[in-house]
C-alpha cells in the first residue's frame, strides 16, 4: 500500500545529481513536470478538491448535520439530487444534505492523509537523518528497530488501538503516521550517508556546530526533493487507509464524517436504489486519489532526469 | 547467505517477543472486560470464570505464562469468547481459508498484474497501454468494501451465477468473488510497478543491443529484460502479502468466509484477549517469514546484492 | 460503519414466559397421523401441500460463543440449543408451555418442591433413553464453578436450593436441591415460591447433557460427530463463522411429527449481505435492516413479518454526581424527553411496526395496561412548547444552550437513532449534543460505572410481566445505570410483589418515572424479519420469539 521504496531509488540518484549540478535542476525539474500533461491536469484537479474542501460549504444551503425529519427514511423517493431542494447530492438515510456531508468529508479525508503523511515523513526524516548522521552504533541500533517495527502487523495493532483508547482524529493522525515513517526512515537515512560527506557538511562539523544543527540545517534542507515525492505518494495511501478504518466502523465520530465513512454508508445502501449515497463521496475519493498518484508520478520523473 | 538468513532469524525473535508483550500490554491496558455483558455477572460467577482463565494472577504471571504456552507447548491457550473451543482449533479452522482465497488472489494478482506491466510497457503509448493503466489505477483506487458488494449484487442477486457467500471447503464457486475483491487493487499495484520498471529496463543499453542484433522483442523480453524488471515488483511483494492477510477483514465480512479476518476483528472487538494475540503473533511471524523469502530471492535474482 | 461491532450487542434475552394457559392445551403434538414418503404430502393438520425440500436456512449475525447448554450465553445459540436438546417443557408457537421431556410436574402445597414425571420414550441421538439422573447431572454441572459458565447465575435465579453457595463454592455442586430419585422423576427443591417456575424450565441452560459423552470427549463434545443430543435434530455440520448444520433426529420420541429434514445457520455479519442473499434465494429468513422495512414490505409482502416482541429501547440519564450537573435538574431531563419525537423514530427512522414509548414497560407485555402519562396524549408540538418552557425554566435556552455527551454501542441502527435525537434536541431546544460511539464491552463498561451523561440502552423480559422491566428502577438494583433512587419506587415495587394485583403499584412506578426521568423510553421493539413465505408454523404470537424447526414446514409456493 505504501509507496515502493525501490521506485524511490531513481529519485535518490536524481537528487543527488542535483545536489552536484547546485540549484538549477529544481528548475528543470518544474519545467519536466510542466511538460507532464496527467500531472498537470491533476495537480489542477487537486486544487479543485481543495478548494471544494475548503470553501464548498459556503454553497450549501444545509448545516452537515441539519436532519430534514420529512425525508428521514424517505430519501430513496424524495431525498433525490436536486437543486430546487437544494440538496445537490441529495439526502442521506438520515435526512441529511449529502452535499455538505461530502465537503466536509472530503475535508476530513484531505486532512487525515495530509497530516498523515507529514507525520510520517517528520519522524521519517529526523529519525533517518539522524541514525545516517552519527552512523556506527547509533544507526545499527536505530535501523535494527526499523526492522523489527517493519515485521509487526500494525494494521492490527491500529486497530487494537483505536479499539482500546476510543477513536478520535488524534489517534488516526498518529496510528496512521505511525505506521508508515519507517520507509521514510530508510530513505532519509541512504540519503544522509552520501550528504555526509559532503564539504558544506565537513565544514559545520570543522567549526565545531551542534551536530543537532547540522541535521535541521543541513541534512534535513537536502532531504525535501525525496521527501516530497514520498509525502506526494503517501497522501492517497492514508485516505486509503482511512477509509479501510472508517469500514471498521473506528474512523471519525458523528456527526462529523470522511469520504470512507461516506462511502462505506453508500455501499451499505447501494441496493436500495439510493445510488447518489455511494456516487458522489466515491467521484471526489476517485479524483482525490487518481490525482495524487499522478501528481506523485509526475513529481518523480522530474526529478528524474533519466529520459523515459 | 546462510549467514544472512540466520541474522535475519535472530532478529525475528525478539520481534515476536516484543509483538506479543506490546499487544499483551494493549490488551491488558484496554477497559472493558471479554466478560461483560448487559446484564452484569454476579460476582461470584466472575471470579468462577477469572479464575478458570487465569485473569485473578498478576500481571507478570499472565504474561509469563502465556509465553511459557506459546514458545514451549505451541499452545495459545483458550478462547475467551468461543468457550467450547481453543485458540489453536480457531487458527486451525481459519487459517487454511484465509491462505487458500488468499494465496490463489496473490497469484492471480501477480500473474494479471505483470502480464498487464509488460503488456502496457512494450507497446507504450498504445491504446493497450492506456487501457491497462486506466485498468490497473481503476481498480487500485476502488476500496474492496465497494467493490465486495458490487459483485455480490451483480453475480448473486442480478445473474444468479454464484452464491453469495461461504466456503463449503472451497469450492471454486465460493472462491471466484474472494479472490477477485481481494486481488484487483494488488494487481493494479503490481501492474503499474511492472510497467515503470520494465519501461526503465527496456530503455537501457544492453537491451537495446540486444534488439540492434536483431533479438525478437519476445525473446528480448523474455531472456534479459524480465529479471531485472521483477526486482522492483519482489519488493512490493512483502507488503502486498500482509495487505491480503488485512484484507481478508474484508473478504470474511461479506463473504462469510470463515477465516482469520473475522475472528481476528471479532477478538479485538469482545476483548477475546487470546484469540486477538493468537492471530497477532500468527501473522506477525508470517510477515517476518515472508519478508526474509522476498530478500532471499531478491539476492537471487540479482547477483549485485551482497549480505 | 460498524458493520461488525453490532455484531456483540447481545441484549440478554431469554425464554421464560408466565402466560398461565393450561399446558394441556398443546394441540400441535398430534401422533402419528401422516408419513411424508411421497412428495406429495400434506401438512397432518392444515392439510397444506409440502414442499418435496424440507430444510430451512435462515442467517445468524455472529457465531454464538457455545452451543453447550451449560455454557450458551446468547438468543442465538439457544435457537441452535432448542433445535438439538429439548428440556423438561417447551413452548408452543403462542408461547405457552407445552410437555417436553417430562409430561407434567406436581408442585407441593408449600410450592417449595416440583417433582417432574419423564416420559418413556424420550431418547439420546444414541439410543440411550434420556433418564432424570441426565437433568441432574446438568444442572448441577452448570452451577459448578470448575464449568464456570457465565450463565450460572441462571440456576440461582431459578431459587433452586443451595446454588448461590454452589455458584460461589461454598458447597460442592452435589448438593444443588436437585435430585433424580428414579430413571423419571426429577425433584427439585426450591428456596421461595416462584410462580413461573415451570416457564423456566424452557431455557437452555436447563436442557439435558450426555454426561458420557462429556466425560469422554471433555471440551469437544459439541462438536458434529461427538455430540450426542435429545433434541428434534441432531447435528450434522459445525463451522465456526460459517455454518451450522443440523438434521432430523430418528431417535426423537416425536419424530414422526418433525416435517422439516434439515435446518441451517449461516453466520453473516452484514445485515445488507445477508439481505441480498435472502433475494438470491439462499436464505429463509434474516432481518430486516433498519429503515427498509416499509420498502421491502411493499415489494415483497409474503416474505415479510413484524410482530412485536418483548424489548424497550430507551435512553438512560446519569443522575449521579458524575453525570453533568445539569441533569440532575428533573425539569432538564424531563425537557429533554419531551423533545424526543418519538413518532418520527418510529415511523421514519426505523419504520418496521415498533410502537413510540412513554412507558418504560413494553405495551404488549402481559398483565400489563399501559397507564396514562400526561406527555403521550399530548401533540408533538405541545410536547416541544412544554420542553423549552421547562428549558427556560432550569436556565437554559438557545442562546444558552445546554450540551450533553450521549453515548451508544458502535450499530448503524443506534446512530441513525442517536443523529435523529441529537437533531431533535438541537432543534427544539438548542441543545448541543456531542456523539459518540463505544465497543460493546467498553460501553458497558463505561455505563456501568457511570462515567456517562446519556446512554443509549435496552432491556428484554426476562419473563413476560411488568416487574421484569420495572425492577431496574429499584435504587438497589444492578441494572439501575441511571442510579434513581426514590424510595417510593423502592416502596411500590415491594408492594407489587406481594400484591393480587400489582398494576396499581405499576401504573404509579411508570407516573414516578415519568415525572424523574431517570431514563427516557424511546420505543417498543418488533421482531421484523424476511421469512420466506413458503415457510410456514412461525413462532409468530411467541413475545419473545422462541422457535423450533420441528414446528416448521415448508409448503409448495405458487
Amino acid at each position: 500500500m505504501l509507496p515502493n521504496p525501490v521506485e524511490m531509488d531513481s529519485v535518490v540518484d536524481a537528487i543527488e545529481l542535483s545536489q552536484v549540478k547546485g540549484r538549477s535542476l529544481w528548475a528543470d525539474a518544474r519545467t519536466r513536470f510542466m511538460r507532464n500533461k496527467a500531472a498537470v491536469v491533476s495537480l489542477i484537479l487537486l486544487a479543485f478538491v481543495a478548494l471544494f474542501a475548503l470553501f464548498g460549504g459556503y454553497l450549501a444551503e444545509w448545516e452537515r448535520d441539519f436532519v430534514d425529519f420529512s425525508l428521514t427514511g424517505r430519501n430513496a423517493h424524495l431525498g433525490v439530487p436536486s437543486f430546487e431542494t437544494g440538496h445537490f447530492f441529495g439526502t442521506d438515510n438520515n435526512g441529511r444534505d449529502l452535499y455538505a456531508r461530502v465537503v466536509q468529508g472530503t475535508g476530513i479525508s484531505l486532512m487525515v492523509g495530509i497530516v498523515g503523511a507529514m507525520v510520517a515523513v517528520v519522524v521519517g526524516t529526523l529519525y533517518g537523518a539522524t541514525a545516517g548522521y552519527f552512523g556506527g552504533r547509533l544507526d545499527g541500533i536505530m535501523m535494527r528497530i526499523v526492522d523489527v517495527l517493519m515485521s509487526i502487523p500494525f494494521m492490527f495493532v491500529l486497530i487494537l488501538m483505536l479499539v482500546i483508547f476510543g477513536r478520535s482524529i488524534l489517534m488516526l493522525f498518529l496510528g496512521i503516521g505511525l505506521i508508515s515513517w519507517l520507509d521514510m526512515a530508510r530513505i532519509a537515512r541512504g540519503q544522509t550517508l552520501t550528504i555526509k560527506n559532503k564539504e558544506f557538511v565537513e565544514v559545520a562539523v570543522a567549526t565545531g556546530v551542534h551536530p543537532i544543527k547540522i541535521i535541521l540545517r543541513h541534512i534535513v534542507p537536502n532531504l525535501l526533493g525525496i521527501v516530497i515525492v514520498y509525502a506526494t505518494l503517501l497522501v492517497p495511501n492514508m485516505i486509503i487507509f482511512e477509509s479501510f478504518i472508517s469500514f471498521l466502523g473506528l474512523g471519525v465520530q458523528e456527526p462529523n464524517t470522511s469520504l470512507g465513512a461516506l462511502i462505506n454508508e453508500g455501499a451499505g445502501t447501494m441496493q436500495y436504489g439510493t445510488l447518489w449515497q455511494i456516487a458522489f463521496p466515491l467521484f471526489f475519493f476517485v479524483v482525490t486519489i487518481f490525482a495524487f498518484f499522478f501528481v506523485g508520478d509526475g513529481l518523480r520523473d522530474a526529478l528524474d532526469p533519466k529520459d523515459r | 547467505m546462510f549467514s544472512f538468513v540466520a541474522r535475519r532469524l535472530a532478529v525475528a525473535i525478539p520481534t515476536l517477543l516484543i509483538l506479543v508483550v506490546l499487544s499483551f500490554i494493549l490488551m491488558y491496558a484496554a477497559p472493558g472486560g471479554p466478560f461483560n455483558s448487559e446484564r452484569p455477572l454476579p460476582p461470584e460467577v466472575l471470579a468462577n470464570i477469572e479464575a478458570k482463565y487465569g485473569l485473578d494472577q498478576p500481571f507478570w504471571k499472565r504474561i509469563y505464562d502465556y509465553i511459557v504456552g506459546v514458545v514451549l507447548h505451541f499452545d495459545f491457550g483458550p478462547s475467551f469468547k468461543f468457550k467450547d473451543r481453543s485458540v489453536n482449533d480457531i487458527i486451525a479452522q481459519g487459517f487454511p481459508v484465509t491462505l487458500t482465497y488468499g494465496s490463489i488472489a496473490f497469484l492471480v494478482a501477480i500473474v494479471v498484474g505483470v502480464s498487464l506491466g509488460v503488456a502496457a510497457a512494450v507497446k507504450q503509448n498504445s491504446w493497450l497501454d492506456y487501457l491497462a493503466v486506466g485498468i490497473s489505477i481503476g481498480a487500485q483506487v476502488l476500496p474492496n468494501f465497494v467493490m465486495a458488494p458490487i459483485l455480490l449484487l451483480t453475480f448473486t442477486l442480478w445473474l444468479g451465477w454464484l452464491p453469495g457467500g461461504g466456503w463449503n471447503g472451497g469450492q471454486w464457486e465460493h472462491l471466484v468473488m474472494p479472490v477477485i475483491a481481494l486481488s484487483t487493487s494488488y494487481m493494479a499495484s503490481i501492474a503499474r510497478i511492472t510497467r515503470s520498471s520494465m519501461l526503465e529496463v527496456l530503455n537501457t543499453n544492453f537491451i537495446r543491443t540486444a534488439q540492434a542484433k536483431g533479438l525478437s522483442m519476445r525473446r528480448v523480453i523474455w531472456k534479459h529484460a524480465m529479471k531485472p524488471a521483477m526486482l522492483p515488483v519482489l519488493s512490493y511483494l512483502g507488503p502486498a502479502f500482509v495487505g491480503m492477510i488485512t484484507g481478508s477483514v474484508v473478504i470474511d465480512s461479506f463473504f462469510s468466509t470463515g477465516g482469520i479476518g473475522t475472528f481476528f476483528v471479532n477478538s479485538a472487538f469482545t476483548r477475546d484477549y487470546s484469540v486477538m494475540m493468537g492471530i497477532t503473533i500468527l501473522v506477525g511471524s508470517l510477515t517476518i517469514l515472508f519478508n526474509l523469502l522476498v530478500d532471499v530471492l531478491y539476492a537471487w535474482i540479482d547477483p549485485k546484492i551482497r549480505y | 460503519m460498524g458493520r461488525f461491532n453490532g455484531a456483540f450487542e447481545r441484549e440478554k434475552f431469554m425464554t421464560l414466559k408466565t402466560t398461565l394457559k393450561a399446558t394441556t392445551a398443546a394441540v400441535l403434538f398430534l401422533s402419528g397421523t401422516a408419513a411424508f414418503a411421497d412428495s406429495h404430502a400434506t401438512h397432518p393438520v392444515t392439510g397444506e401441500t409440502l414442499a418435496t425440500d424440507q430444510t430451512f436456512t435462515y442467517r445468524d449475525l455472529d457465531e454464538s460463543p457455545s452451543i453447550d447448554p451449560g455454557k450458551a450465553e446468547d438468543a442465538a445459540g439457544g435457537d441452535i440449543l432448542r433445535d438439538l436438546f429439548e428440556g423438561l417443557m417447551a413452548q408452543d408457537g403462542d408461547g405457552n408451555i407445552v410437555p417436553g421431556v417430562a409430561t407434567g410436574y406436581e408442585v407441593s402445597d408449600d410450592k417449595l418442591t416440583y417433582t417432574f414425571t419423564l416420559r418413556d420414550n424420550a431418547k439420546w441421538s444414541n439410543g440411550e433413553p434420556v433418564v432424570a439422573g441426565d437433568f441432574e447431572y446438568a444442572w448441577k454441572r452448570a452451577a459448578s464453578p470448575e464449568l464456570a459458565s457465565p450463565y450460572s447465575w441462571y440456576i440461582e435465579l431459578m431459587s433452586i436450593e443451595n446454588a448461590s453457595a454452589v455458584i460461589a463454592g461454598e458447597m460442592e455442586p452435589s448438593e444443588l436441591g436437585v435430585t433424580a430419585t428414579d430413571d423419571k422423576t426429577l425433584v427439585v427443591k426450591l428456596t421461595q415460591p416462584l410462580p413461573y417456575f415451570p416457564q423456566m424450565v424452557v431455557h437452555y441452560t436447563t436442557f439435558p447433557v450426555p454426561r458420557a459423552t462429556i466425560e469422554e470427549f471433555g471440551d469437544d463434545w459439541t462438536k458434529p460427530g461427538n455430540m450426542v443430543s435429545n433434541g428434534a435434530y441432531i447435528l450434522t455440520e459445525h463451522v465456526p463463522q460459517e455454518k451450522l448444520v443440523r438434521e432430523r433426529n430418528v431417535n426423537y420420541w416425536d419424530n414422526e411429527n418433525t416435517i422439516i429434514e434439515k435446518t441451517t445457520s449461516l453466520v453473516i455479519n452484514d445485515e445488507n449481505v445477508a439481505l441480498t442473499r435472502f433475494l438470491a434465494g439462499e436464505l429463509d429468513r434474516t432481518e430486516v435492516p433498519s429503515g427498509q422495512f416499509p420498502a421491502l414490505a411493499a415489494e415483497y409482502p409474503d416474505d415479510i413479518m413484524s410482530v412485536p416482541n418483548a424489548c424497550s429501547y430507551y435512553y438512560t440519564v446519569n443522575m449521579t454526581d458524575t453525570g453533568n450537573p445539569a441533569l440532575q435538574d428533573a425539569n432538564v431531563r424531563q425537557a429533554l424527553s419531551m423533545a424526543v419525537d418519538r413518532d418520527v423514530i418510529v415511523e421514519n427512522v426505523l419504520a418496521g411496526g415498533q410502537k413510540p414509548a412513554y412507558t418504560f414497560t413494553h405495551w404488549a407485555t402481559a398483565g400489563f395496561e399501559t397507564p396514562d402519562i400526561p406527555m403521550a396524549s399530548m401533540t408533538q408540538a405541545e410536547r416541544n412548547a412544554k420542553a423549552v418552557e421547562m428549558m427556560e425554566a432550569a436556565g437554559y435556552n438557545k442562546d444558552n444552550p445546554l450540551s450533553v455527551d450521549l453515548i451508544y454501542n458502535t450499530s448503524d441502527a443506534h446512530k441513525g437513532i442517536a443523529i435523529a435525537i441529537s437533531q431533535m434536541w438541537k432543534q427544539t431546544l438548542g441543545v448541543e449534543t456531542q456523539l459518540s460511539n463505544e465497543e460493546w464491552q467498553v460501553f458497558l463498561e463505561t455505563r456501568g460505572n457511570q462515567d456517562y451523561q446519556v446512554a443509549r440502552a435496552g432491556w428484554c423480559a426476562d419473563y413476560n410481566e411488568a416487574s421484569t422491566f420495572l425492577d431496574l428502577m429499584q435504587s438497589e438494583s444492578g441494572y439501575n445505570d441511571a442510579k434513581y433512587n426514590n424510595p417510593e419506587v423502592d416502596a411500590l415495587l415491594a408492594h407489587a410483589k406481594t400484591a393480587d394485583n400489582p398494576q396499581a403499584d405499576y401504573t404509579a412506578v411508570e407516573q414516578f418515572i415519568a415525572q424523574d426521568t431517570p431514563i427516557i423510553p424511546i420505543y417498543h421493539y418488533s421482531a421484523d424479519k424476511m421469512l420466506r413465505g413458503t415457510v410456514k408454523g412461525w413462532a409468530y404470537d411467541n413475545f419473545q420469539q422462541n422457535w423450533y424447526s420441528k414446528d416448521l414446514y415448508r409448503v409448495v409456493g405458487e
